[in-house]
């Protein structure tokens, strides 16, 4: 097992080398130099060529992006020119606040998303099965940013249960009841779309499985109806349905950044849109391969799950 | 095509999705006709009138401007942007799928490690590095959801393509002379492009969707060019004060997708054959049971189990599949039964009825009754069944590597069915399941209980089999061609096996097989079914020895004899009938050189022929019978 993790570790190095490549080269396209836009278009042609050299912007591409990527190895981003702060120090706060609201949506998905589906599939074109494949249908086909401002009409403007934003805790403090009141609404709202795709997956993967002659072993060894379904049904169906809870999570984490603009939520999302509308180029690229990054590690556990789960992969 | 659109307009949602589509297609088509007033046209004075006044139907946003002008137009837009979106990712997608597949070697390495790649990012993080590259703006709102799409399609198609690319026709193609382009353009394209629109269909509701996240972020159609997105967008911070500025497009973006999904989820189940069929329905915990007359219990009180009138069809839309269609058969305590029949006859979902496992849907128990301890299995509550499912009445099943849970070690799965029907602890089933391992001579069978089953051999598996349905001491086991999966050795070992632990335990067997050279080793008496019913029963030395119906009689002449002369294997000409359709009269006649015009009509009931109840009017073995006639 540890070998296995290992061997998956080392393959994630180059998927993230060509992450940086990937993302240094879409940057490559800016139009424009990002010397004038920091200096804005007044600033003489001297200044601009001097920021242009101070910020290495004066070498060719290739030198750039072994520079750039030589720093950021070393733990150093560069610096945002918008924010005058280093970019790794804002993408780390910044992140931290979209992990809770992503994680939580991904955790509501993956557990309302997987039970749903088993339930509609066990009971297949039963009652259970035609709302939850209506319900999972609405939610698949609903903007996750008009769903979140519905629930603030709904629940914090008409039934004012819950706080529309303005969470004190996410800077420093460690209010819980805070937190969970000001994460309901947002992390429902992201769940809902990803929960939609898994509860759709989740089924097709148990009707493929129930057909299965060794579920049929099962009911005729005796096991409760219940066992068979939740038990060995699932079980088996975890196999096809594990990869799209690693394409789930994915979603959730850059769906997040509709969800953070309607919520006013201090994340990586909503810091990432400030920074392409101001171009500040550094903090998108860091903050894209830091996402990026986070992301195929989360697979490589997603995997790792996967082996442990099925003893027929070869560890 | 014509079937495809069938097929599509049979599913009600999907025809749902169709209409509410092109209802949108059509008013978005015609918005420039209509006499709406200037979206753009801003007027402070009227800002924030609501829904349904005079004028404004829809009310007016922040700025005064008619909502209804601008949701149409914003209509017109975002379905533009989607569809351009999912054409151009579509078309350079599966180009460039089509491209590594077809070529395959290194362009195919390269090109799916640049793929890989790009599918290594959470999508809608890729968009937006897109749009922060190329600036905000519908444009490029466009490309980029356009260019992050681009990865699945290439590696759909890719996949689907490198599936044909190797067959026939392919080369037929290479080697009539065309060149590449023409080949990929003539036999590959046709062969992709269901797949192409499948994947078209469930992803365009997706980019719609995201084009008007993007928009809505303020990353794509600027001001005052609108699409749904950007209105929602433009309309949040003023969604508490007036929220029916949010509600507008909010709903017309769920409508749109919505039956965008239906119609896409319809064109999917419409082209892919697997489907078709209805294939995916899951088989229910217990066979449905719809007899109309519940028959009265038997009277024969030796047997164990009695089995009578028996009646399992499958109703596969307008077809009905008389699978079994009236068998009566006694099992006596101790006894081993063989039931043989060619497949298709009806000899396994004999057998599984008797415990309700019949698949169903489709499969549906009609008429008749299975006796056992003074109930009726038929109909029983399945409480009842699941109480002596593998408790009183074992199965052994024929493919022991499907029927194994393949995720579970063995010995786990032992000591679940021991722990199904006894509250033991789990270390003690644990122990009685190494116990039952040994008893079907498996070595080593502590270690043996910690494999899975793909890490055994065939014959191990089945061995495996035989030991959980030995866990509980059934009074009955019912083995479903247990050997036919397995090389001959092995089949000799497993019925050797069988037939020790069946004088050992007293138990009764019901053996089901095509090889009556099996029957011959193993039964006490043998029940030969064909069609559905059972045209003759006796002991297996009786029937052997002296087959009397013509069917029995072929059947044995085709098991091969081990220096038993130069008699001549005789394969049975023809093919059993259909089950949806049976004759009129004896179902052998069609493939029966004795038979007559009295063969063709009425109910062919099992008669007495020296002792034997045999389904034929001119039994084999019955000289007065054929003199006379």
């Amino acid at each position: 097992m540890t070998g296995y993790i290992l061997k998956r570790l080392l393959s994630a190095i180059p998927v993230l080398f060509g992450i940086t490549l990937i993302v240094f080269l879409i940057m490559a396209l800016v139009p424009g130099d990002p010397a004038t836009a920091i200096l804005g278009s007044y600033a003489t042609p001297e200044n601009v060529a001097k920021l242009n050299k101070e910020l290495g912007l004066d070498a060719p591409m290739w030198q750039r992006y072994f520079i750039w990527l030589g720093n950021m190895l070393q733990g150093d981003f560069g610096q945002s020119f918008a924010l005058n702060r280093p970019v790794l120090d804002e993408i780390l706060e910044r992140f931290s606040a979209t992990l809770i609201l992503a994680g939580t949506a991904f955790i509501l998905c993956a557990v309302f998303g997987v039970a749903a589906g088993v339930i509609s599939a066990a009971n297949q074109y039963g009652a259970a099965d035609k709302a939850i494949t209506f319900v999972v249908l609405l939610g698949i086909s609903i903007p996750s940013f008009f769903l979140g401002m519905m629930m603030v009409l709904l629940f914090a403007v008409n039934l004012r249960w819950l706080p529309v934003s303005g969470m004190v805790a996410i800077y420093g403090g460690s209010d819980l009841p805070d937190i969970l009141k000001h994460l309901i609404m947002p992390a429902l709202a992201l769940a809902v779309v990803a929960t939609g795709v898994v509860a759709r997956l989740s089924r097709s993967a148990m009707l493929e499985v129930l057909r299965q002659d060794f579920i049929r072993t099962a009911r005729a060894k005796g096991v409760h109806e219940g066992q068979v379904i939740w038990r060995h049904a699932l079980r088996a169906a975890m196999v096809s349905i594990i990869p799209v809870l690693g394409i789930q999570a994915g979603f959730v984490l850059s769906g997040a950044v509709y969800i953070e603009m309607v919520f006013q939520w201090p994340g990586v999302g909503r810091m990432l849109i400030d920074a392409i509308l101001k171009r500040d180029i550094l903090l998108v690229q860091g903050g894209v391969v830091f996402v990026a990054a986070c992301y195929v590690l989360f697979n490589i556990i997603v995997d790792v799950a996967q082996s442990m789960l099925d003893p027929r992969i070869k560890t | 095509m014509r079937s495809f659109f069938k097929l599509l307009f049979r599913n009600r949602l999907a025809a749902a999705g169709a209409v509410v589509m092109a209802v949108v297609a059509l008013l978005a088509l015609a918005t420039p006709f209509l006499p709406l007033q200037d979206p753009d046209i801003t007027k402070t004075a009227d800002r924030f009138i609501r829904p349904f006044s005079e004028g404004h139907l829809l009310g007016t946003d922040h700025l005064g401007r008619d909502l209804l002008s601008r949701l149409m137009w914003g209509t017109r837009l975002s379905l533009a942007v989607g569809f351009a979106a999912a054409i151009a990712a579509a078309f350079i997608g599966s180009a460039i799928g089509i491209v590594a597949g077809y070529f395959g070697g290194r362009s195919d390495n390269i090109i799916m490690r640049i793929v890989d790649m790009l599918m290594a990012f959470p999508y809608i993080l890729l968009a937006l590095a897109i749009v922060a590259a190329l600036g905000p703006g519908l444009m490029n709102a466009l490309i980029a959801v356009a260019a992050v799409n681009v990865p699945f399609f290439a590696r759909n198609i890719r996949g689907i393509t490198v599936g044909i690319v190797h067959k026939e026709f392919i080369d037929a193609a290479k080697l009539a002379g065309l060149g590449h382009a023409k080949t990929i353009l003539s036999e590959v394209l046709p062969n992709v492009m269901p797949v192409i629109i499948i994947a078209m269909s469930t992803t365009i509701g997706w980019m719609i969707l995201e084009t008007a996240g993007l928009s809505f972020l303020g990353l794509g159609s600027q001001p005052p060019q609108a699409d749904l997105g950007s209105m929602l967008g433009e309309a949040r911070s003023a969604l508490i004060g007036n929220p029916h500025t949010s509600l507008v497009p909010g709903f017309m973006i769920l409508v749109i997708v919505m039956a965008i999904n239906l119609l896409g989820d319809g064109v999917r189940d419409a082209l892919d054959p697997r489907l078709k069929s209805g294939a995916l329905s899951r088989p229910m915990a217990a066979t449905l049971v719809d007899r109309n007359r519940v028959p009265a219990p038997s009277a024969n009180t030796n047997a164990i189990l009695s089995i009578n009138n028996l009646q399992t069809q499958f109703h596969v839309k307008d077809r009905v599949y008389k699978a079994v269609g009236g068998i009566d058969l006694d099992i006596n305590p101790g006894e081993c039964l063989g039931i043989i029949g060619e497949s298709g006859s009806g000899k396994s979902v004999t057998a599984l009825s008797i415990m309700g496992l019949v698949a169903s849907p489709p499969g549906i128990i009609t008429g008749g009754s299975v006796m056992y301890d003074r109930k009726d299995l038929v109909g029983a509550p399945y409480k009842t069944l699941r109480s002596y499912r593998g408790d009183k009445i074992a199965y052994i099943f024929q493919d022991p590597l499907a029927t194994l849970h393949p995720l579970y070690k063995v010995g786990d799965q032992l000591a679940e069915a021991i722990r199904c029907h006894h509250d033991v602890p789990k270390s003690e089933a644990w122990a009685s399941a190494v116990h039952l391992l040994k008893s079907v001579r498996i070595p080593n069978a502590e270690s043996r209980a910690e494999s899975f089953p793909h890490e055994l051999s065939g014959g191990m598996r089945q061995r495996i089999s035989i030991a959980m349905a030995l866990a509980n001491d059934p009074d009955i086991i019912i083995a479903d061609e247990p050997t036919t999966a397995l090389d001959v050795t092995v089949q000799a070992q497993i019925l050797a096996l069988l037939n020790d632990l069946r004088r050992e335990r007293g138990l009764a067997i019901i053996f089901i097989t095509h090889d009556f050279g099996v029957v011959a080793q193993l039964c006490d008496r043998v029940a030969v079914m064909y069609a559905g019913r059972i045209v003759e029963t006796g002991e297996t030395g009786n029937v052997l020895a002296d087959p009397a119906h013509p069917y029995t009689k072929r059947l044995i002449a085709c098991v091969p004899e081990l220096g038993g002369g130069r008699r001549k294997l005789a394969a049975i000409p023809g093919l059993p009938p259909a089950v949806d359709k049976l004759p009129d009269g004896c179902a052998f006649a069609d493939r029966c050189d004795k038979r007559r015009a009295e063969c063709r009509s009425g109910d062919i009931q099992l008669r007495l022929s020296l002792g034997r109840p045999v389904r034929c009017l001119y039994p084999e073995n019955a000289p007065a019978v054929r003199k006379s006639a």
